[in-house]
């Protein structure tokens, strides 16, 4: 890991020195009003080279997933396949503009299509729309599509969304930029929906004010939710509707179609189950999966056949454009080609190995943390990292770094104290987890024996532990010392 | 099986270790009716033939690269120096995770501080955020920002002329909140009537037409009206024309994909925002600040967090999490490789290859130019139907603009033309002869 | 645990204090530490007439953020200017120098619906 400061692009500046090198001005020039132009632009001027070092070194002090295991829990950081890189590069692709006129495009129109077909028979849905761009855009789809349902059936009394307290903060958020209030559901102590409390929520007039529920199965902490069929059941009984967050889909692709245990609306991550690369922050591709009853209010427009050709056509009564265009089409390039390499067959093979791998990992782990909900786990678990006096989660977490890991995601679910929850997914190796059980016990004992080591990691790094207090009373966001 | 590297010995003593017979006594929990579904998905293909396969689909497409490319209407064939690709695409940026652990994510992390002191100083505001999805959904929560700031003025004015695809969006968005009512308004902004009923006043800079209003008027109408400027605007532009900050602003939005990113059909873009510090706290997305360690060394970290739906939740100021940091990466480089030399180069290259393209076209029999201010895209009235024409010339391998008509039936005979830094002179003369012919 | 003991309580934290015809309202000890280290407090503008249990602003730390409720209703008489540049106030005084708005109460019987200081700690142990 690069461990020298790298000084901001700012100072790396140089009046007269510069990178891009443009085609000179072959028409007549035309003057710019002076009204309207602009007097000073205060960018840097940098030469190829220096720039060349100045990004190279900046990623030399990240953690990838191509340079070490990242069992971050609910991301699925699975490896992502250099061939998707290759057929996303298309200039085909590139240089394809979305209002070309669709006799223009259809290789692109193609491709969605196509994929939008194997993502909705993945899940069991009969429609999907590939435009949301990430996760909670998927899920705001869908809470919205949840919303219009009920608008359309002339009920305008449901403006409750129920939502399990293990639930991803997003999910919550979600629901109230669709204009609903949030009931949170107790778990129950073996970690599932408490079923009294929900069917307290569902009861007479309160059921009559409940749009829907939003559940994630496998749940947050990375467990079945036994009780899923029923819980569709009851929630429909009561005028509701069902929507899945398919952020833990890694541990039932090909094992289990959620359309068919009651969903009736779903976002897939393709970033995460479909080995789209997390590139930082983004971008994903949050497609919205639909049943019979839900499949006219999908966004769009999606991809549909007119004769022998491709075409778009907006939903008979979808909620409208969630996003300009089509969505992340360069996110789909990637899902659809690792898709076509995987088949039936390989993403069965994905779900096995993630949950096998989860499973051996949990046996390693439990030997010194402990489990809160101890019984088997799908893809991922959720253990606490208080196994000291004086040592919390976050201590075990910068202690890995030292060790060569990305932390797990940690004090997520909030249900769980001190939580420290672990996905290895299916493409990691077994010597890798048995190096990250290593780590993991050698940090329970240092956690007794010398604490004071954990307080001070990570030492391996760039910096140690940022005053992030100090950063957020006063912010500074951008470079001040410009010229 | 592809990308899963244990063997079936490795799985065997897994499974041991576990203490369970097969795999299958795992998925216990799952139901038994709905178990183990057969997936009628096409047979999987090796690595080659998914390539020919990928490859065959992409050379179906119309682009940038095979034609005399003239469309714009918000996707711009614009340059991306080589550098920006090469490095973005490293392993080290493109498989890293959302920077939650700054320790370990310094290169993400400066590389966002830098793209914001950037992007913050080409569109003129103090803060920037780390991304939104696109300029349609920064501009969409934009409008929610304003309305938060001020929820009892109902009224939200926003251009007619502004991107059916963004008025899409914002209706989309706005849809569960009942209370606000969007209204258009026809040419100067500074000329819309406004009271102290109005949330804010969206501006559109330059507008879908081409047009470039006067914002300055615009802002201070919608001030003396206790409403905020909102900016949607063409960042290309902003290297040499004044910027919507210095135009008095209040949240700025624009798209980033004319920033080092390539069209492709449509997504992924970058959604550019930035606002005021007084307003900062109500901005949506991630944002990234100096921060120090206990050894004094200066690194970055994800701050103001309090704002963000995994600690508020349901009182979030947005449900983002996941955003475009890719993309954004490709233009904080994208921003460095131009510098303010490059960007000024070819923000002037558009101007003026536009206004060559304006002139000659605008003498043509039966064409005529609406623009009285434009910057890379203009209106043409066209004397048959545009799509006529548009599609005509298409499949010539000229591309001519985009008709109305596609979002408007009542203007079918409107074409907005867009000339980039990408087109030569060639290609331009080539455009103007062949909408004559296609008059004939 | 720290008590104003010349305070009363609302059971979401916030504490009023009598001062002449107006109250003084801030956060509690308890609150403060479950809180963690304060960086931002939003105030309301000074005239503003809320209700009680209705939000005049918010509080944030690194990690967590948290609705400021009013403990009665009243009209806001001033803020505490202090606070945009030293928020720590509210962790190391929080009844004292880290004071948040004083305001005009409406209706005075609300005082006496509040919690006492002995009946605060006690709920407040709970937590």
């Amino acid at each position: 890991m690069n461990i020298r400061p790298e000084a901001n692009i700012y100072d790396l500046s140089k009046p007269g020195r510069t990178t891009a090198v443009l085609p000179a001005l072959d028409t007549p020039k035309t003057a710019i009003p002076a009204k309207l132009r602009r007097e000073n632009l205060n960018l840097p001027e940098i030469d190829e080279e220096t720039l060349a070092r100045h990004f190279t070194r900046l990623s030399q002090k990240n953690y990838s997933v191509d340079s070490c295991f990242y069992p971050l829990g609910s991301c699925t950081m699975k490896y992502n396949p250099k061939v998707n890189e290759v057929a996303a590069a298309q200039p085909g692709w590139l240089g394809a503009h979305p209002l070309a006129g669709e006799e223009f495009c259809q290789g692109s129109l193609e491709l969605i299509y196509k994929l939008q077909d194997m993502l909705a028979k993945i899940g069991g849905f009969s429609a999907c729309s590939l435009q949301p761009a990430a996760g909670a855009h998927g899920e705001l789809s869908g809470v919205l599509m949840i919303r219009a349902y009920h608008v359309s059936r002339g009920d305008t009394k449901r403006t409750k969304m129920l939502i399990p307290d293990s639930a991803h903060g997003t999910n919550p958020a979600s629901s109230a930029m669709a204009g609903f209030t949030v009931v949170t559901i107790p778990s129950d102590s073996d970690g599932g929906v408490d079923m009294k409390a929900l069917k307290e929520a569902l009861a007479g007039d309160a059921g009559k004010e409940v749009a829907g529920l939003m559940i994630t199965n496998p749940n947050t902490l990375g467990l079945f939710e036994k009780n899923i069929e029923e819980i569709a059941k009851l929630v429909h009984e009561a005028g509701g509707l069902v929507y899945g967050d398919g952020a833990n889909l890694n541990a039932l692709t090909g094992v289990l179609r959620p359309a068919d245990v009651g969903i009736d609306v779903m976002h897939f991550n393709l970033h995460k189950t479909f080995s789209t690369p997390h590139g930082g922050g983004g971008p994903g591709s949050g497609m919205i999966g639909a049943n019979k009853k839900l499949q006219d209010f999908l966004p769009g427009p999606i991809v549909v056949m007119k004769g022998e050709r491709y075409g778009l056509e907006q939903p008979a009564k979808s909620i409208g454009h969630v996003k300009a265009f089509y969505g992340n089409f360069g996110v789909m390039t990637r899902a659809y080609t690792y898709l076509r390499m995987l088949g039936a067959a390989g993403l069965r093979a994905v779900a096995e190995n993630a949950v096998l791998n989860a499973n051996y990992m949990k046996v390693l782990i439990e030997k010194n943390y402990t489990l809160k909900y101890p019984r088997r786990c799908m893809h991922e678990f959720v253990a606490s990292g208080d196994v000291a006096e004086g040592i919390k989660t976050i201590d075990i977490a910068k202690g890995l770094i030292d060790a060569g890991f990305h932390p797990p995601t940690i004090y997520f679910p909030l249900i769980v104290n001190e939580a420290i929850m672990i996905e290895p997914t299916e493409t990691e190796s077994k010597e890798t987890m048995d190096e990250f059980a290593d780590a993991m016990a050698k940090l329970a004992a240092e956690a007794k024996s010398n604490p004071a080591a954990l307080h001070a990691a990570p030492v391996t790094t760039p910096v140690g532990r940022l005053d992030e207090v100090a950063a957020a009373r006063q912010p500074v966001l951008s470079y001040t010392g410009r010229k | 099986m592809p990308f899963i590297a244990n063997t079936d010995k490795d799985r065997e003593e897994m499974l041991k270790t576990i203490g369970v017979k097969s795999v299958d006594d795992l998925f216990a929990d799952i139901p038994a009716a709905h178990r183990f579904p057969k997936l009628n998905l096409p047979k999987p293909l090796s690595e080659p033939e998914v390539l020919k396969e990928v490859e065959a689909m992409a050379a179906k497409n119309l682009t940038a690269n095979n034609s005399a490319w003239f469309l714009g209407a918000g996707a711009y064939d614009h340059f991306i120096p080589a550098i920006v690709p090469q490095m973005a695409g490293r392993g080290e940026f493109l498989t890293a995770y959302t920077p939650y652990e700054p320790e370990v994510s310094q290169g993400t992390l400066q590389a966002i501080f830098e793209y914001e002191s950037m992007a913050g100083e080409l569109l003129g505001v103090e803060v920037m955020n780390a991304s939104h999805y696109d300029v349609a959904t920064a501009l969409a929560e934009a409008v929610i920002m304003a309305h938060r700031v001020g929820p009892s003025r109902p009224r939200v004015l926003i251009p007619a002329a502004l991107h059916p695809e963004y008025k899409a969006v914002l209706a989309t968005y706005l849809a569960p909140i009942s209370s606000l009512k969007v209204e258009e308004y026809e040419g100067e902004p500074g000329k819309a009537k406004l009271g102290d009923d109005v949330a804010c006043l969206v501006m559109a800079y330059p507008e879908f037409t081409g047009e470039i209003r006067d914002i300055g008027a615009g802002s201070e109408n919608a001030h003396k009206a206790g409403a905020l400027a909102i900016v949607q605007a063409d960042p290309m532009m902003c290297a040499i024309l004044k910027s919507p900050g210095e135009l008095g602003a209040d949240i700025v939005v624009a798209e980033g994909q004319s920033l080092g990113n390539p069209m492709n059909y449509g997504g992924p873009f970058l959604g550019m925002m930035g606002t005021s510090e007084k307003l900062m706290r109500r901005m949506p997305g991630r944002i990234v600040g100096e921060a120090y360690d206990h050894e004094g060394r200066k690194g970055y970290v994800l701050t103001l967090s309090a704002r963000e739906q995994h600690i508020r939740r349901e009182k979030a100021v947005s449900n983002i999490c996941s955003n475009e940091g890719l993309t954004m990466l490709q233009t904080c480089i994208y921003l460095a490789a131009m510098g303010r030399q490059g960007m000024q180069a070819a923000a002037e290259l558009c101007w003026n290859k536009a206004h060559y393209a304006a002139s000659l076209i605008g003498k043509l029999p039966g064409y005529a130019v609406q623009n009285k201010n434009f910057f890379e895209e203009f209106t043409v009235k066209t004397p048959v139907a545009a799509e006529k024409i548009a599609t005509k010339l298409s499949r010539k391998g000229i591309v001519p603009g985009f008709p109305v008509s596609r979002y408007d039936k009542k203007r079918p005979d409107e074409l907005i033309v867009c000339v980039t830094e990408m087109r030569s002179k060639d290609e331009i003369e080539l455009l103007a002869s062949s909408l004559k012919e296609a008059a004939k | 645990m720290n008590i104003d003991k010349n305070a009363r309580y609302a059971k979401s934290h916030e504490y009023a204090r009598k001062d002449g015809k107006e109250i003084v309202t801030g956060i509690s000890d308890h609150a403060q530490s479950s809180l963690g280290d304060i960086v931002f407090v939003e105030l309301p503008e000074v005239g503003k007439t809320l209700k009680a249990g209705e939000a005049f602003g918010t509080v944030e730390s690194v990690k967590a953020a948290s609705d400021l409720n009013m403990p009665m209703g009243g009209t806001i008489t001033a803020v505490n200017e202090e606070l945009a540049s030293d928020p720590a106030l509210v962790n190391k005084d929080p009844y004292g120098k880290g004071w948040m708005i004083r305001f005009t109460p409406s209706n005075a019987a609300e005082y006496d619906k509040l919690l006492d200081a002995a009946a605060y700690e006690k709920e407040a142990g709970k937590e």
